[in-house]
């Protein structure tokens, strides 16, 4: 039992020494400008990041792109997580209680590759076609929004979809949090006279923020690794574009599309120092949450999730 | 004057309240709307595909019609079987020390939150580790490696489930009344007889349901399979080889541009989830039933 347990401090550390390993090569030659050098294309003399035929690499649209989406995500996802959260814990009716529940599982149990391959068919048609027109003609004047992508796909649309996968896993730990706020705190407010909203944010909100801040930065986390689901809608192109609406990429997407059709060792070792820093940067997210979030559920019972 | 302001004050609280509500209403109708889009998105593409020759016959060359996806069923049983294999047994363990031998001390605490943080390590990167672990190295005496193969991928499934596996145990173990322990233990057991024929035998429901939940997720992961079992057109059944899993095929057939292979995908893609939504659904029931019929 006591080997079952151990075997998870051997898998992080088998994880972070293979990657490390693997990637030597890039960064010996690079070192940290890896993450922020800016080539030139010597023909056209524009930027350029991502050059595998010469051996040029700069890890800087990715991060870019991974950055933009899942802050994009965060946008989106965290207003709608804390509703649904509130409506299920303070105001639902008993028998809906269940069923949204349920349902709200289910949004976080369906597989990446789904949720990419109804995104690539159903919604970037309709952000396209509908969504994408209005955001361009009326907050076209702050520069995020140029509509001068016509395939539908980019940061906007990874943004759109990530929201609907890390939307469960917000709201559901929400909800953890705020039903460990002891239900005295809520009386206590009440007797006095609040309405249910001054109640919900005095009593309840108040209380639960760290946890509340825990279970977004959790979210984050889960944004910055999601692979299939971006890859297919992100649009693919290394470069970095100001407008929410052009085509990028992400460091997961990267890794997906050229892997295994890396053209040179120094190709492998880039792309698995772009996984190695994905890594990191999602264990010190996860970390950071986990934390915040046992801050304010310690104490209560374990439940079944 | 005064009394004009507190009931103008006491207006806009009821207002302020009412539109909280609202919102909150809103919000969560704005959550269930895509899953209701993609669940009758997927049943309307998903259902005109489905047919014998999908569960009998293997993908036929690109642009001709017809043919299956019976070799990525196949490929993803026998990768999923890999994976439970590996990641059950030890997941089960660790939730057992977890629970009941560790239960309290550091280890077990540094033991629950380095697996909480593994369950957040991106797919992608498993896929990384797994393919600088086994695939790269060539030459090698041990068996599997050098190689794309199925085994390859079902170690990097294994690995991604052994957290998850190992966390809804100790929630199931937990679930189990104390009264329980100190009955066996109260009648002279030794404590790991204890914990091994009473109490993870009375949380034995919970547990497998909650392993049925691993695998579900597990059974949808297509990044960590793209560069450990890769795809393959035929039929395959070897470990050693490389193998096609559903979730890649779905990933390669939607990227295409034959509509016969959007349908395959769409009818693939009804399979995965109709497989999931039975476990989740499941584990609901057991975890609502509090786990256990000898405790209440």
């Amino acid at each position: 039992m006591v080997l079952c347990a151990l075997s998870i401090f051997v898998i992080v550390a088998l994880i972070l020494w293979q990657l490390v390993l693997r990637s030597q090569l890039t960064w010996e030659r690079f070192g940290l400008a890896f993450f922020y050098q800016t080539f030139t294309n010597p023909d056209s003399h524009q930027p350029m990041y991502w050059d595998p035929v010469n051996e040029r690499f700069s890890a800087l649209p990715f991060v870019y792109g991974t950055l933009v989406s899942s802050f994009l995500a965060l946008l989106i996802a965290v207003p709608l997580s804390i509703g649904l959260a509130v409506f299920l814990t303070e105001m639902c009716p008993g028998f809906l209680r269940g069923p949204l529940a349920f349902l709200t599982e289910l949004l976080a149990a369906i597989p990446s590759i789904i949720y990419g391959l109804w995104a690539f068919y159903a919604l970037v048609p309709l952000l396209r076609d509908y969504v994408n027109p209005g955001l361009a003609r009326y907050l076209g004047w702050t520069g995020f929004f140029e509509n001068d992508n016509p395939t539908g796909l980019g940061y906007f649309a990874a943004g759109v979809i990530l929201a609907v996968m890390i939307l469960p896993i917000i709201s559901s730990l929400t909800r953890e949090v705020m039903n460990a706020v002891p239900h005295s705190q809520r009386e206590a407010v009440l007797a006095l006279g609040a309405t249910r909203w001054e109640m919900i944010r005095m009593g309840v909100l108040r209380n639960a923020r760290i946890g509340i801040v825990g279970a977004v930065i959790l979210g984050l986390g889960r944004a910055l690794g999601e692979t299939m689901a971006v890859t297919m809608v992100i649009g693919n192109t290394p470069e970095i574009h100001r407008s929410l609406l052009s085509n990028g990429t992400s460091m997961a997407a990267v890794i997906a599309n050229e892997f295994t059709e890396a053209v040179s060792n120094m190709h492998t070792s880039a792309l698995i120092e772009i996984g190695l820093a994905l890594f990191v940067v999602t264990i010190i997210v996860n970390a950071i949450a986990q934390l915040l979030v046992w801050a304010v559920t310690r104490g209560t019972p374990a439940q079944a999730r | 004057m005064s009394v004009e302001t507190s009931s103008f004050r006491s207006r806009m609280r009821t207002l302020t309240d009412g539109a909280v509500t609202a919102l909150s209403i809103l919000a969560t109708l704005l959550v269930v709307a895509p899953l209701v889009a993609i669940f009758v998105y997927l049943v309307y593409k998903g259902a005109r595909s489905l047919n014998l020759a999908f569960f009998t016959q293997i993908p036929k060359p690109e642009g001709e019609s017809g043919g299956g996806m019976a070799n990525s069923i196949v490929g993803s049983g026998i990768i999923l079987a890999v994976a439970s294999a590996l990641g059950i047994p030890v997941g089960i363990g660790g939730g057992i020390f977890l629970a009941e031998f560790g239960r309290g001390t550091k280890l077990a605490n540094a033991v629950r939150f380095t697996a909480d943080v593994l369950n957040g390590v991106p797919s992608i990167v498993m896929g990384l580790a797994v393919y600088a672990l086994m695939v790269f190295p060539k030459g090698t005496i041990f068996p599997f490696m050098g190689h794309f193969s199925a085994m390859s991928g079902g170690v990097a499934l294994g690995i991604m489930m052994i957290p998850t596996v190992c966390r809804t145990t100790e929630e199931m173990l937990l679930m189990v009344p104390h009264a329980v322990r100190e009955a066996a233990l109260g009648l002279g057991v030794p404590n790991w007889r204890s914990v091994l024929s009473i109490t993870v035998k009375t949380a034995s429901p919970g547990i497998i349901t909650g392993c049925m939940l691993a695998f579900a997720r597990v059974a949808g992961e297509t990044a960590p399979l793209l560069f450990t079992a890769l795809g393959n057109p035929y039929m395959s059944t070897s470990l050693n080889q490389p193998i096609e899993a559903l979730p890649l095929q779905i990933y390669v057939f939607a990227n295409g541009p034959y509509e016969d292979q959007h349908r395959l995908a769409w009818a693939g893609s009804l399979v995965l989830i109709v497989l999931i939504v039975l476990a989740v659904a499941l584990v609901r029931y057991v975890a609502s039933r509090g786990v256990l019929k000898g405790a209440s």
